[in-house]
Parts: structure tokens; C-alpha cells; sequence
């Protein structure tokens, strides 16, 4: 499996997920720059998180139109596999890779603190070896992961499978108190239909090792790759 | 009408200097850039005679003071650049881009070195929190250092807050900034090889901060200060981002000769330090340096403060390729001159000479003054000041959870909540301790860092309370298992020009060095911000220490909470009746008052090196450093801090405690000296029951005092103690924990 | 011909705005009790050239559409005025 971590001017989690797709889960790693046109040769894309053209405007919202980019769109039409975290899954978002949008946090502050995760879905190539339901230690770090969709679009969203992983409290609860930035029904992150593209807030490239206080994000990635080892099977056991 | 040199903030001594330099009158543009590089702000020239005392040599150091920031060799080929700098007076004005500013700052003075910026910190100091311009301008700062350090994608690990009324109306906000350079590409401030190109990169020169970090940092500060809100700039941390990366990718070329950030003093400062450094000239055309705004004069464009910009100096003929990396990252870059060797600062426009002036006597020849220096008359009260006419309190729990929910000493989480402190995945030991520890990916080795400076102490006693501010650090450090190495420091302090100023300057740099020489820690840099004062009162002299030491095993890194149940809670050093100074007597009478606690530095090495062989040897559970609010105080946090599994090292912020103490205090003094006495050396340690022999060898052998206090376990604190043994202390870990962690949050969340 | 396009962008109604919201709260601090709603958005000033204003208009809409707002949470408006004969 070969994997690339798209660099964008403003990228700041770029060495992050640099670091753990390559030297904690050992995949053959490149950082493209955002210019790049064919990144046919990747199986797994990563958008990883930052400050992309400064978030001005919309974060995300001028990202959209870098060659890269576009080519995690054709990626994820392939059914290859494109990971959103942070700032990448506001640009998957803007680029309609995936439905909804993202506002301000309702503290209107940054917050940068582990929260709980709960998992929703476990029969996506990125988090099939997590048990469903599993409560996961991971830390956000954002001001805008406030998400946002319509009624109707949560509605799909649910009925799909597609809503991945929701803030809980430690005892797995969906509450509003363990809601960081006020999102709808909880939302942390979530996939398009066919379960290949997968956008974040929390940052999993931060808990993939023991030294760092959890190391509950490493499956994510894992995952990732057992499921392109079994070429394309979502194995179990 | 004011004299030529008045308009420019010079003396008349200082006016026929520049005759003699020159064999004649300056021009206007040449005495503005005099005017400029020879105010207290760029030519230290108050202080430089002060700063020569500090102790700068040592086997480590790899760059000492004089450069854009020291750096110290820490092994696998690295060497560590750091720096702390202010921002004190553009904060005052706009808390927002004030303190945004300032990081921008620092951090072009890092990777100016080469380094890749890999940490900040921020030591803040604000007006009491009553007041809502206090509020305002906590709340400012905070969110500037957020907006700004979070979108370079540097963690924010570490720092402290305090709030004092004497920083009313003149908030500090001083920005440490450390990088990772290898050791043999160490890029300096020097422009050298004659004919070389000379760029100006990033941002494009308007005439904003004209006058800005200069003159703002060189005069006093009053209300009227308010109307100078256009002098303070605009930072654009997306740019400075940019600039990071695409110079960082140029320092892997051999193309760079030098390179300079352009601050305080803009085109003037880099232009004439570079080329001053190196014993050089320079030659430039501002006609070619890329424009904000139309009509601009070459006095503007030499003295604009335009944040993101920097001045590189490249090998002549690799101008192409140099161009190439900046286009990439969206820069520009413009050839504005090249180096000369005539010694000269030659500025042209458009062809034409508009000034011409010995590059070294702007940087380096400002006159220096040794300024008449007093003891103030304060101290004789203040010294005079005697704790037996302040009543013993009848109970003891009241005050404690007062302190715990003061500002100064209540949890800072709703502060560096605010700022990323994991980017990088480097930080092992997240903020809220003693001090940040940061891994170097691919070896075993970290360097953990800390800021501190009591000004309280200083106030009371500027040689004591320097000396206090290098100890304290030094401990804060220690107690993660890390060897202090070295010090920057940035130095706040009232007008030079007051003798009684100028004189705990003097006590206070003449304290420190004697710490730093005493804990082999040199000092490798500094920055010195005076004239804090509001309608002519002076803030307290407050010297902020930013120290780093270094740890060769990171798998035995220590933090400060308790780990369980069952352990064994030691006292390293001792406790003394010594309320001076402390949060506990200004709580009590309103008044910072009295005699700082003694510091004996043969005693803070002994209790130091024992929590350095004690952690070393893996007895030493956790270790944390007694310090405002004393051995009281420095209990609960341990409990705050507790847990009970092993992914503890990073020390989560924010989680609930999971275990409380049990302690007895055998002492004869007055029970509130003994609970929220702040003496000095003391560290507050656990191990395991078995292991209490092993570490009174080690503390014996290093002659430092032992003591035994009690057990950590159940839900309670719980001391006892005085004179009687009696129930000083019996409450709840985790009330007191919701109080102390949401107490700021009450003051400044709304 | 010179054109100053000036494009409003708001959040869509129903849409909540945590920055409205604090705003809202402080005029009502500051004792404007009256103050019922606040709303923050973007006003963005463009200098587009050319010759016929309908042409001009349709490519500020397609700017807005592309880049300016996101539909998924945001509404636009724009006026265009004259600002010279180029």
C-alpha cells in the first residue's frame, strides 16, 4: 500500500500523519504538494489538517480548487481511499466529497483537548477493526468543526451508516456536555456512502502512540491498510 | 520648535556623535535611521553594560548572545535554538494582533538561525482580572496567540500567567520560541562575500508600525497611547507559514550566505546588523522593494514595520533557483542590493544616493550609558514588614480553597485550551505541569522547558527574586527528569532612566547570573523591554527566565500528579516560616509585602540533583516543584493532576483526579507559614514504600534534606500539622478540583 | 469600463451563528436591550472590468456560486456599481 499525505499551503498536520503512516504503522509514504495532478499511483490520500490559505474565506474553501484535490476526487470515485482529518475534512466537505459544512465553533473559541469518541460504524475500510461502539480517548484541536447539515441530508446520513464517529462521554453517552463545538447530533466524522471516503475533526495521527497519552487512533490507519491487504475485503477476526 | 535630534528621540550628545561618525550633518532619512537603530530598543544602550555580567560561556553553548537567538548543543547532531522576546507595548494597544505580532516575531528570530520552530511558550502578565480592561486585554492577548500560533502549526506547551494590579494599563506578553537545528548549518545574521545578492522575501512593505516596536518600546506608556493604534500592525500567520517552509527548504540548498528577520527597525535594522555583524557594506535601491501602498519615500520604506518579511543573502549566481523555491510557496522574492565591503549602509532610489552611513555605527556604536542607580525607599518598609501582626487564621480550609481559586494560582486550562500544544506530535508532557517536555523524533532524548519569574519576590528583593526566577525554572525542569542546560530570559522593568529603576535592574541581572553560575546553566540570549509604566507608575521588575534542559532517556520522564493509590509522598528540601511575598499574605492584606523566601543554592543544587538521581533511577513517581501557594497548594495540584493508569506521562489536562493524600506536618511554626509559606527548594515527590530507603540514600549523599509526609490514597487531602498535630486540611479532592478548574473560566469565559 | 461588485455573504436563515450570537449578547450588555437578532457576514469588495454589465454580473454570480459562499450553510447577494469609463 502506498500513501500520500497532500500538502497544501497553510497544511500543518502534514509531518503528523507523515510520521504515523510511516514510522508507527510502517506504510511507504510520500508528502505530494498540492500542484501535483496524478496521484494515480496512491491507494490511500490523506488531506491532512492545518490552516489551508490561512482559512481565509471558508476554511477549506480555496483548497478545493488545488490540482491534488481534484485528484482525491477522481481517488475516491475509484474506490481508492481518501482520509479527511481536521482542516482536510472541512475540504472534503467544500469540495462535496462528502455532504454538510462546518461553522465557528458555538464557544466561538479554539479548543485543543482529548474528548471521547464513540465508534458508529465499523464496516468502513477505516475503522473495521474497531469494536462497534467502542469509546476511543482522541484529542481535537479546531476553532470550526461545528458541523452542520440539513434535515434531510442527516437523515441520509443516518439511515446510510455514514455518520462514523460521535462525541460521547466516557461512558459512551452522546451528551451535550461531551460536544466540543456544538455539533449536530454529535457528529465527529463520516463517510460517503460507500464507505471510502472518510472526513474527521479529532486528530487520530495524535493517539497512534502510547507516549502520546493514548494510543487510540492507530486503528484508523491500520484498518486502512488490512482492508487494502484483503483487496478490498473488510476482514474480520 | 524641537530640535532636529528631538524629532528622532535623541539627545544632543548623541547629535554630535553622529557628526563625528559622519565628518558632517545627517541627512533627514540618515538621522531617522540613527534616530531608530540608537533607541533602547534596538541598541540596548541602557542595558548593555548590565547584560555583560551574565554568564554566557559553556560547553554547550553554540551560540550565545548577539545573534537573532542562542543555541545549545544537545546531542545526535542537533543543536536547540531559543529565544524569548517581548511584545509588551503593542499588546497594550491591540491585545489581538499585539500579541499575534509578537509571536511572529519570535519565531522568524528561530528559524532566521535554520531551526525548524518546533515549541512556543508565553509568560503573560495582566492587570487584575476585577477590572474589564483587564478582561479585555487577557482575553485579547490569548486569542492573538491562538489565532496566530495555531495556524503556523507550532505547539503552544507551556508558560504561566499572572495577574498583578501593578500590570494594569501595561500587560506583558513576553513569547518563547524554541527550534531544532543541525549543528553544522547553523545559518547567521551576516551578510558577507562582496557582490553577493541581497533579497527582501514574504510581505510586501507598507507603511505600517512606521515608528512601531521602537518607539513604542522606548518611551513610556499613557493613556494617550490609544491614538497610536495605527502604528501597531497586522500579522498575517498564513504568510508567515509560508515564509517557514520556504525557507526551511532553502537552508537544505547551499545557496544562503545569511539571513535576518526583518522586526523592529525593518530594512534599517536587517541591513545594518547583517552587514555590521559580518564587517561588510551593503548596497540597496528601495525602488525595487515590492510595495503595499503607492508613494512611499525612502524614509518609510527603510522604517516600516511590515510583519512576514525577511532579508536573505544568497551566494551570487544562484539568484534563479532562489527565486524558484519562494515562487513555489506563492512568494515574492525581490533583489533590493547586494554586499559591499566598503563598511557602508549605501540606500539609493531609484539610482539616486539618499543616504550613506557606516553599517556598524547604526548597529553597534549607540552610545552606552551607565545611568546613576538607587535603592527605592519602598524597600525599607517593605523589609521592615513583621508576619506576627498578621493573626493566626482560625481555620485553614477556607483559605486554601481561596488561593486554589485565585487567577494566579487556579487551573490555566480555559487559557492554553485556546492553543494547540500536540501539532507536531513532539509534546510528552502536556502543559499544566511543572514543565513541557517535547521528544526529538528519532532518538531517545528530549528537552523539556519552563518559564517563571516571580516579580512579587523581585519587587521585594530584585537580587533574591532574580535568583529565585533561575532556581525556580531550573526546578520546574528537574522535576521532569530533565539536566538544566541553559537560559534566555527577556527582561520587564519601568524607565531606565529612574535610578531606583535602574537599580533593580542591576540587582536583578546580578541574581540571576549568581543562580545561573551556580547551576551551570548559561545564559545564551535575551531581550530586555523597559518603560512598562502607566501614568508613571512602574510595573514590578519582572524578569522572565525561559530555561531548558535536557533529558537523555524520555521513557523516564516524570510529571507532576500523583500516580495512585499507596504511594509514598517525600518532602525533598525543607520547609521555613517564609510568608513574604506569598499569594496566601497578599490575599491576606491586599499588599505584596514583606522578605521573599531565602534561597541557598548550594541546598536548590542538593535537592535538585536528588530528584535528578531519584527519577533517574526510576524510584521517583512523581515530582513536583513547591511554589506559590506552598506545600498546601503544590498537595492538591498533585492530586488535580493524578491518575491511575499508565498513559499517564503526558499528564491529560482536564481529567478528573483520581486519587487524594494523606499528610502529617511535624513542625513548631505557625500553621499558615507551614502551609502556604513559599520557601524555596523544596520538591514534592513520590515513591513506592519499598523504595523510601533507596531515596534518603540518594538525598543523604547529596546533602538534601528527606522528609516522609504521608501516603497518597482515598478521595480526601488531608493535612495535619502545627504546633499541636491538629486537622489543618480535610476536604474533598474533586470539589476542590471542579472550583480550581473553573475558575478562570468564571472570570473570562463571558 | 471599471465595476466595483460588492457580494454579501450571510449565513442562511435558520443557520445558527455562534459570532451573531456573542455579538448580540454584548450589545444587550452594553444595555441596548432592544437589540432582538444579530447577524454576522462578509462583505467583499471586487474591481472586475468590463464592458456590459449583464456579462460582468454573470461572472460575479459564477465567483459567488464557486468560490465566495458555501450553499450548504450560505446565501449571496451583490450588488454592481460603476466606478469609471476604462
Amino acid at each position: 500500500m502506498r500513501a500520500a499525505v497532500i500538502v497544501l499551503p497553510g497544511s500543518n498536520c502534514d509531518v503528523d500523519a507523515y510520521h504515523v503512516l510511516r514510522e508507527v504503522v510502517g506504510l511507504e509514504t510520500d508528502y505530494v504538494w498540492h500542484q501535483e495532478g496524478d496521484l494515480s499511483r496512491y491507494d490511500l490520500l490523506v488531506i491532512p489538517g492545518g490552516f489551508s490559505y490561512g482559512d481565509y474565506l471558508r476554511a477549506g474553501a480555496i483548497a478545493k480548487f488545488s490540482p491534488a484535490i481534484q485528484e482525491a476526487a477522481r481517488a475516491a470515485a475509484q474506490g481508492r481511499l481518501v482520509l479527511g482529518i481536521c482542516n482536510g475534512f472541512q475540504v472534503l466537505l467544500e469540495t462535496g466529497l462528502l455532504p454538510g459544512a462546518m461553522r465557528s465553533n458555538e464557544s466561538m473559541l479554539f479548543r485543543c483537548r482529548f474528548v471521547h469518541l464513540r465508534v458508529e460504524n465499523t464496516d468502513i475500510p477505516f475503522t473495521h477493526e474497531y469494536k462497534t461502539g467502542a469509546v476511543l480517548r482522541i484529542p481535537v484541536a479546531h476553532g470550526e468543526g461545528n458541523y452542520y447539515a440539513d434535515a434531510e441530508t442527516l437523515q441520509e446520513l443516518q439511515e446510510h451508516g455514514q455518520v462514523v464517529f460521535r462525541y460521547v462521554d466516557e461512558t459512551g453517552a452522546p451528551t451535550a456536555a461531551a460536544n466540543p463545538n456544538g455539533s449536530l447530533a454529535n457528529i465527529a466524522g463520516i463517510c460517503n456512502r460507500e464507505g471510502n471516503v472518510l472526513g474527521m475533526m479529532p486528530h487520530p495521527e495524535r493517539c497512534a502512540e502510547t507516549i502520546l497519552g493514548s494510543q487510540d487512533g492507530r486503528r484508523v490507519f491500520t484498518s486502512a491498510l488490512a482492508w487494502w491487504r484483503n483487496k478490498g475485503v473488510i476482514g474480520r477476526g | 520648535m524641537a530640535e532636529r535630534w528631538e524629532n528622532v528621540g535623541l539627545t544632543a550628545e548623541e547629535y554630535d556623535r553622529i557628526i563625528t561618525i559622519l565628518g558632517r550633518e545627517p541627512n533627514d532619512l540618515e538621522l531617522g535611521l540613527y534616530g531608530l537603530m540608537w533607541s533602547e530598543h534596538c541598541s540596548y544602550k541602557h542595558s548593555k553594560i548590565h547584560l555583560a555580567l551574565f554568564p554566557s560561556a559553556g560547553e554547550a553553548v553554540l551560540q550565545g548572545p548577539g545573534e537573532n537567538a542562542g543555541v545549545l548543543d544537545i546531542g545526535n547532531g542537533l543543536g536547540l535554538a531559543f529565544r524569548l522576546e517581548s511584545h509588551n507595548h503593542p499588546s497594550a494597544i491591540e491585545p489581538y494582533q499585539g500579541a499575534a505580532t509578537g509571536i511572529g516575531g519570535i519565531v522568524r528570530d528561530i528559524f532566521t538561525m535554520g531551526a525548524r520552530p518546533i515549541a512556543l511558550l508565553d509568560s503573560l502578565r495582566f492587570g487584575t482580572l476585577d477590572e474589564p480592561r483587564n478582561r479585555y486585554l487577557c482575553s485579547g492577548v490569548v486569542s492573538g496567540i491562538s489565532g496566530y500560533g495555531n495556524c503556523l502549526g507550532l505547539p503552544t506547551v507551556g508558560g504561566e500567567v499572572y495577574f498583578d494590579s501593578c500590570y494594569r494599563g501595561n500587560p506583558l506578553v513576553n513569547v518563547l520560541c524554541l527550534g531544532l537545528v543541525p549543528k553544522d548549518r547553523i545559518v547567521r545574521g551576516q551578510a558577507t562575500g562582496v557582490g553577493n545578492p541581497v533579497f527582501i522575501v514574504g510581505a510586501r512593505t507598507g507603511r505600517d508600525g512606521i515608528h512601531g516596536a521602537s518607539l513604542l518600546a522606548s518611551r513610556e506608556f499613557d493613556e494617550s497611547a490609544e491614538e497610536m493604534r495605527p502604528a501597531v500592525q497586522v500579522g498575517d500567520p498564513f504568510m508567515e507559514k509560508l515564509l517557514i517552509e520556504a525557507c526551511l527548504e532553502l537552508f537544505e540548498t547551499d545557496f544562503v550566505v545569511g539571513m535576518n528577520d526583518l522586526g523592529a527597525a525593518g530594512l534599517t535594522s536587517a541591513c545594518s546588523e547583517t552587514a555590521g555583524r559580518a564587517g561588510s557594506g551593503m548596497e540597496l535601491d528601495v525602488a525595487l522593494v515590492p510595495r503595499r501602498e503607492e508613494g512611499m519615500n525612502p524614509y518609510e520604506v527603510m522604517l516600516s514595520e511590515s510583519q512576514e518579511r525577511m532579508l536573505v543573502i544568497v551566494r551570487q549566481g544562484c539568484e534563479d533557483q532562489v527565486r524558484q523555491i519562494f515562487e513555489k510557496w506563492g512568494l515574492e522574492a525581490a533583489q533590493i542590493g547586494r554586499v559591499t565591503d566598503d563598511g557602508l549602509l549605501r540606500v539609493r532610489e531609484n539610482g539616486r544616493l539618499v543616504a550613506e552611513v557606516p553599517a556598524a555605527s547604526l548597529s553597534d556604536q549607540a552610545p552606552v550609558y551607565d545611568r546613576p542607580r538607587r535603592r527605592p525607599d519602598y524597600l525599607d518598609e517593605t523589609s521592615a514588614f513583621d508576619i506576627d501582626q498578621i493573626p493566626v487564621p482560625e481555620e485553614y480550609e477556607s483559605w486554601l480553597q481561596r488561593l486554589l481559586q485565585s487567577p494566579n494560582l487556579a487551573s490555566k486550562e480555559w487559557i492554553f485550551g485556546q492553543f494547540d500544544y500536540m501539532v507536531r506530535t513532539n509534546t510528552i508532557v502536556y502543559p499544566g505541569g511543572d514543565a513541557a517536555v517535547l521528544r526529538i523524533k528519532g532518538s531517545e532524548r528530549g528537552v523539556a522547558v519552563s518559564t517563571d519569574g516571580n516579580a512579587r519576590y523581585c519587587y521585594l528583593d530584585p537580587h533574591l527574586g532574580g535568583a529565585i526566577a533561575v532556581a525556580e525554572a531550573a526546578r520546574n525542569v528537574v522535576c521532569t527528569g530533565a539536566r538544566p542546560a541553559g537560559i534566555t530570559n527577556c527582561l520587564n522593568f519601568g524607565s531606565p532612566e529612574r535610578p531606583d529603576v535602574l537599580w533593580q535592574f542591576r540587582q536583578v541581572i546580578e541574581g540571576m547570573s549568581e543562580a545561573c553560575r551556580a547551576l551551570g546553566t548559561p545564559v545564551t540570549g535575551g531581550n530586555v523591554s523597559f518603560y512598562n509604566e502607566t501614568s508613571g507608575q512602574a510595573i514590578h521588575p519582572t524578569p522572565v527566565v525561559g530555561m531548558v534542559g535536557l533529558l537523555d532517556d524520555i521513557s523516564k520522564r516524570c510529571t507532576a500528579g500523583f500516580k495512585g493509590a499507596g504511594d509514598v509522598v517525600v518532602l525533598l528540601g525543607s520547609n521555613r516560616p517564609e510568608l513574604g511575598g506569598s499569594e496566601y499574605l497578599v490575599q491576606r492584606t491586599g499588599q505584596v509585602t514583606g522578605r521573599p523566601p531565602r534561597l541557598d543554592l548550594d541546598l536548590e543544587r542538593a535537592v535538585q540533583e536528588t530528584c535528578l538521581a531519584g527519577i533517574s533511577a526510576g524510584l521517583i513517581r512523581s515530582a513536583h516543584d513547591c511554589a506559590e501557594g506552598g506545600l498546601a497548594v503544590a498537595l492538591a495540584e498533585c492530586c488535580f493532576l493524578s491518575s491511575t493508569d499508565d498513559l499517564a506521562p503526558p499528564q491529560l489536562p482536564g481529567r478528573t483526579p483520581a486519587v487524594g493524600v494523606q499528610v502529617s506536618l511535624r513542625s513548631e511554626m505557625r500553621p499558615d507559614a507551614l502551609l502556604f509559606g513559599e520557601s524555596q527548594s523544596r520538591i514534592l515527590v513520590t515513591v513506592k514504600e519499598e523504595d523510601v530507603p533507596q531515596l534518603e540514600e540518594i538525598a543523604r549523599s547529596n546533602g538534601a534534606p528527606c522528609t516522609v509526609l504521608g501516603m497518597t490514597g482515598g478521595e480526601r487531602l488531608m493535612i495535619t500539622g502545627g504546633p499541636a498535630g491538629q486537622q489543618l486540611i480535610d476536604l474533598l479532592v474533586t470539589e476542590l478540583w471542579q472550583s480550581w478548574q473553573s475558575a478562570l473560566e468564571k472570570l473570562l469565559g463571558e | 469600463m471599471m465595476w466595483e461588485a460588492c457580494v454579501q455573504v450571510m449565513l442562511k436563515p435558520g443557520v445558527l451563528d455562534p459570532q451573531g450570537e456573542t455579538v448580540g449578547k454584548a450589545l444587550r450588555t452594553l444595555g441596548y436591550d432592544e437589540v432582538q437578532t444579530v447577524r454576522v457576514g462578509k462583505v467583499l469588495k471586487i474591481k472586475v472590468e468590463g464592458a456590459d454589465q449583464a456579462a460582468v454580473a454573470a461572472r460575479v454570480e459564477e465567483m459567488c456560486r464557486r468560490l465566495l459562499a458555501n450553499p450548504v450553510i450560505e446565501q449571496y447577494s451583490f450588488q454592481l456599481v460603476k466606478e469609471s469609463e476604462g
